[in-house]
């Protein structure tokens, strides 16, 4: 299953510069949709088993084994990595099927398709993997992958930044995950899921903390939390596609999934859990406010996934993780519609990305516009699509914690569809602000039709899961993967009711708002200040704090540390080399006679040597 | 009764000590070449004289050997020294020193 | 000790004994310490007769005679032939060494090597059962005695010498021919004296 993207990417590596233009794209596809259905059949199987018994653990081959550490190269199938499976797949070949129409006139279209296959590999690695290792491998493939995705157009000078900034930031999660890692293994002696999830009960509190926090860090860096956002929403530089499948379907989730993954980890720290609700609270919060000024479609899309995540870290941080799971999929399905949506209109108006210039579009593009206002629709959480009843899982679990925690998610949610509905008026509906002279074209079937199912997706999804006892599919499935991480529901069904009504409500006012400052006019600077635009100026925060400062610290290392000293020790190294050879190299004098000497003296020694020891 | 084995093998060592002393100490290449000569010879008197002591004949098939050997190498050691005198006209091997450090 | 060895020694292997290795001695100081490259060879042809009347005394005939053909026969002449052909046969200077120290060290590493093959000799080092290929004392002749040991125990090593000359044969050939082409000893030869004239 989940090597068959990389054989598309092998196959496609080997011939794809010789298959005409559409077959390399459909042949990656092909191998991602085969994938997809591998893992429909696996599910399907796991389904006709008993609900504890759906675990299975299948070794490969061994990869390493050294002292203690034994790893194997296998898959880990339970219904948490199966979920993930099914989405990561599901989304990742309709969006291969989406690239064909919208990289179609690309010149580097067979390798951008090795590039997405090995992504998907790279994250069901990530998923499948039975233990942290594995995970971590799959974890920077997702990462390397998804920075040659980024800098796809590295011709740009901001695309191959951006691919660097990406890459960078993540680097400082990475160093989280690993030092989680480091910890566990010197503390358990083992990295397999089941055999720490087993152990970690033995640990001081002090080092499950610790532990919990470097994991957390690392999915800071993966799914840009709050102050590790930045990269996501400069990784709108690479091909939409790629922004749909890093921001839908795999990369960020992945932070999500290493959280519910280590729940029982979690589980023994409620402190930890709390930080992590609040780090998803705020950044959930923080990038919805960043949304409601941004002019670019993509950038809009970009902050909108980084508050979702945060709601997702919310949901994981008050112990609900089904919920984060549940809003993890529903997301996925209603950000890859969005970013296809937003793709399928930058393609139509010949890469024109600012939302200010656009307007009145559903004539032109009927299908986009629909399947973007049912997407819309989910995001903001307006019933009964999708978003509706993930999103109220998550402030449901959040206001069990904390009632804060519930208005920083309500308000968050008011913005959300606030800022969705503004993007959505400014680019289908008003007056039509773009040259006349641009031909605006409907996508191509193979890009409408994702967006067609994508959409059927996005408007039912919530029957994964609905709040009525027999119908709780999602929980059911998940239920025996967290069993004792699950915090235990408290609330009544009442109170439920009402908070889901205030849901429904606080989604219709931020619609509300939207239409009536956008439906009309394009431009209400009181509405978009320059601050929240820049992102809450935290990119410019850290190019004063960390950059200029490293820089400066670096210019001292290059002048005075790396002259005098690593310079100096190294020159003198080499003068008392130098001094030595002098003396030495009278030694070759070239003159034959004269090695024969030294090479008889030696022997004459060694024979020496022998005649007294046993000649005597 | 012959003259004891001990006595050839004392003048085996001295000349193999004098072939040492003639393969060290001279410069040309030639005489370096014959000194090596006595060396193989005061060798294959051992080999002689042990095979007289031991009553055994392998000794002195191990010196038939030796002496097809030490053709071979006279050939090709001369053959090398023609084809470097022919390029600088000189006969001593310190002028070969051209590898020193 | 003169007395001693009067009464154990036949006279006429003393005397011949004492006469070849005498031979022997003053021809290797007459290589060693010859300047001319011609009178060295000559000496050497001394030592080289010694040492074949010494195999005779020793009951080696056959070593005796090649002794005399190969190296005495063709070696040395080889030997002559290149002194004579290159024309070199010039004085060499035999004063000071320009190698400081080597001399010294030479004769004490000389002194050395005679010790050391002294003590060699003088020990018995060998342990365990003799392995015996023919023993001498058997009836057939002594050119019969080699040749039943190079064509039976030693057939293998033999056919590995005729290899060898032959490629002795080929390699020389291949040093010495003078071709329009650079063979390889000449190609080394021309990189040798454009290294010597780069410095």
């Amino acid at each position: 299953m989940m090597l068959l993207p990389l054989a598309g990417a092998v196959f496609n590596m080997a011939f794809g510069k010789k298959l005409k233009r559409p077959l390399a794209g459909v042949i990656a596809s092909l191998f991602v949709a085969a994938s997809f259905v591998l893992a429909v059949i696996t599910w399907l199987g796991l389904l006709s088993k008993a609900s504890n018994q759906r675990v299975f653990n299948y070794t490969l081959f061994n990869w390493i084994s050294a002292g203690n550490l034994h790893l194997n190269f296998g898959a880990y199938v339970d219904p948490l990595s199966v979920t993930m499976v099914l989405f990561v797949t599901g989304i990742s070949a309709l969006i291969h099927f989406y690239s064909i129409g919208y990289m179609g006139h690309d010149e580097r279209f067979s390798t951008f398709f090795i590039y997405l296959n090995l992504f998907v590999f790279a994250m069901l690695v990530l998923v499948l993997s039975g233990n942290f290792v594995f995970t971590f491998l799959g974890w920077e493939g997702v990462g390397a992958t998804s920075y040659w995705l980024i800098a796809f157009w590295f011709e740009r000078p901001t695309a191959a930044a951006a691919g660097k900034k990406a890459f960078i930031v993540n680097r400082i999660g990475d160093f989280g995950y690993l030092m989680a890692v480091f910890l566990l293994f010197n503390y358990l002696g083992t990295l397999s899921y089941s055999q720490v999830f087993s152990g970690v009960g033995n640990l001081s509190h002090g080092t499950v903390v610790a532990i919990a926090l470097l994991f957390f860090v690392g999915a800071i860096g993966k799914s840009a939390q709050l102050p590790l956002f930045v990269w996501l929403v400069d990784a709108m530089e690479g091909p939409t596609p790629v922004s749909a499948l890093i921001h839908a379907a795999t990369m960020v989730t992945a932070g999500v999934y290493l959280m519910a993954r280590i729940a029982p980890i979690l589980h023994l720290t409620a402190g930890v859990g709390t930080i992590v609700a609040y780090v998803g609270a705020i950044t959930a919060f923080v990038a919805a406010m960043a949304a409601t000024s941004q002019t670019d479609i993509k950038k809009v899309l970009a902050y909108s996934t980084v508050s979702q995540l945060g709601y997702m870290f919310l949901g994981i941080g008050t112990g609900q993780y089904i919920a984060a799971i549940f809003l993890m999929v529903t997301h996925a399905f209603y950000k890859a519609l969005l970013f296809l949506g937003a793709g399928s209109v930058i393609h139509g108006m010949h890469d024109e990305q600012n939302i200010k210039r656009m307007g009145a579009l559903r004539k032109f593009m009927p299908v986009t516009a629909v399947t973007f206002i049912v997407a819309w629709l989910s995001i903001a959480g307006f019933p009964p699509f999708s978003g509706f009843f993930s999103k109220g899982d998550v402030l449901a679990g959040a206001y069990e914690k904390s009632v804060i925690l519930w208005v920083i998610g309500a308000v968050s949610a008011i913005l959300t569809a606030y800022y969705m509905g503004r993007e959505v008026y400014l680019v289908f509906f008003g007056k039509q602000r773009f040259d006349p002279a641009v031909k605006v074209h409907e996508s191509p079937k193979v890009m409408t039709v994702p967006l067609y199912i994508l959409a059927i997706l996005s408007a039912f999804g919530g029957a994964l899961d609905l709040p009525i006892s027999h119908l709780r599919f999602l929980e059911d499935w998940l239920t025996p993967v967290f069993a004792h991480s699950l915090a235990p529901s408290t609330i009544s069904s009442a109170t439920r009711f009402v908070l889901g009504a205030t849901d429904g409500v606080l989604a219709a006012i931020g619609i509300a708002i939207a239409s009536s400052l956008w439906i009309k006019s394009a431009s209400r600077p009181a509405a978009e200040p320059a601050f929240l635009a820049a992102g809450w100026g935290i990119d410019r925060f850290y190019d004063r704090a960390i950059s200029r400062s490293s820089t400066r610290l670096s210019q001292f290392f290059s002048t005075v540390i790396e002259v005098k000293v690593v310079d100096g020790a190294t020159m003198s190294v080499a003068s008392l080399v130098g001094l030595v050879g002098k003396y030495v190299r009278k030694v070759q004098s070239g003159y034959i006679r004269n090695y024969a000497l030294y090479i008889s003296v030696g022997a004459l020694l060694i024979l020496g040597y022998f005649l007294t020891r046993v000649g005597a | 009764m012959t003259v004891p084995g001990s006595w050839y093998l004392i003048l085996s060592a001295l000349l193999f000590s004098l072939g040492a002393l003639g393969f060290f100490t001279r410069r040309n290449v030639l005489i370096m070449f014959m000194s090596l000569e006595l060396m193989l010879n005061a060798v294959n008197l051992t080999f002689v004289t042990f095979s007289r002591m031991l009553g055994d004949i392998g000794g002195q098939t191990m010196v038939f050997f030796v002496l097809v050997v030490a053709a071979a190498e006279v050939v090709v050691g001369l053959g090398i020294i023609m084809a470097i005198f022919r390029r600088r006209s000189s006969a001593t091997a310190d002028d070969l020193s051209i590898f020193r450090g | 000790m003169i007395d001693l060895l009067a009464t154990q020694i036949a006279l006429p292997d003393l005397i011949t004994f004492l006469i070849a290795g005498c031979a022997v001695v003053l021809g290797a100081l007459g290589v060693v310490f010859m300047r001319n490259p011609v009178h060295s060879a000559l000496s050497m042809i001394m030592t080289l007769f010694a040492i074949a009347i010494l195999f005779i005394e020793q009951d080696a005939q056959f070593l005796a005679a090649v002794q005399v053909i190969v190296y005495a026969g063709a070696i040395v002449v080889l030997f002559l032939f290149v002194i004579m052909l290159l024309g070199v046969d010039k004085k060499e200077y035999l004063g000071k060494d320009r190698l400081r120290g080597q001399r010294p060290l030479a004769f004490l590493a000389v002194l050395i090597i005679f010790v050391e093959i002294l003590t060699l000799s003088r020990g018995n080092w060998a342990t365990g059962a003799k392995a015996t290929v023919l023993s001498t004392t058997s009836p057939i002749t002594n050119v019969e005695q080699i040749a039943r040991t190079i064509f039976t125990t030693y057939l293998l090593p033999f056919e590995a010498t005729s290899v060898l000359l032959i490629i002795a044969v080929v390699g020389a050939v291949v040093l010495v021919r003078r071709s329009e082409e650079r063979t390889v000893g000449e190609g080394q030869a021309i990189e040798l004296e454009a290294e010597s004239e780069m410095k």
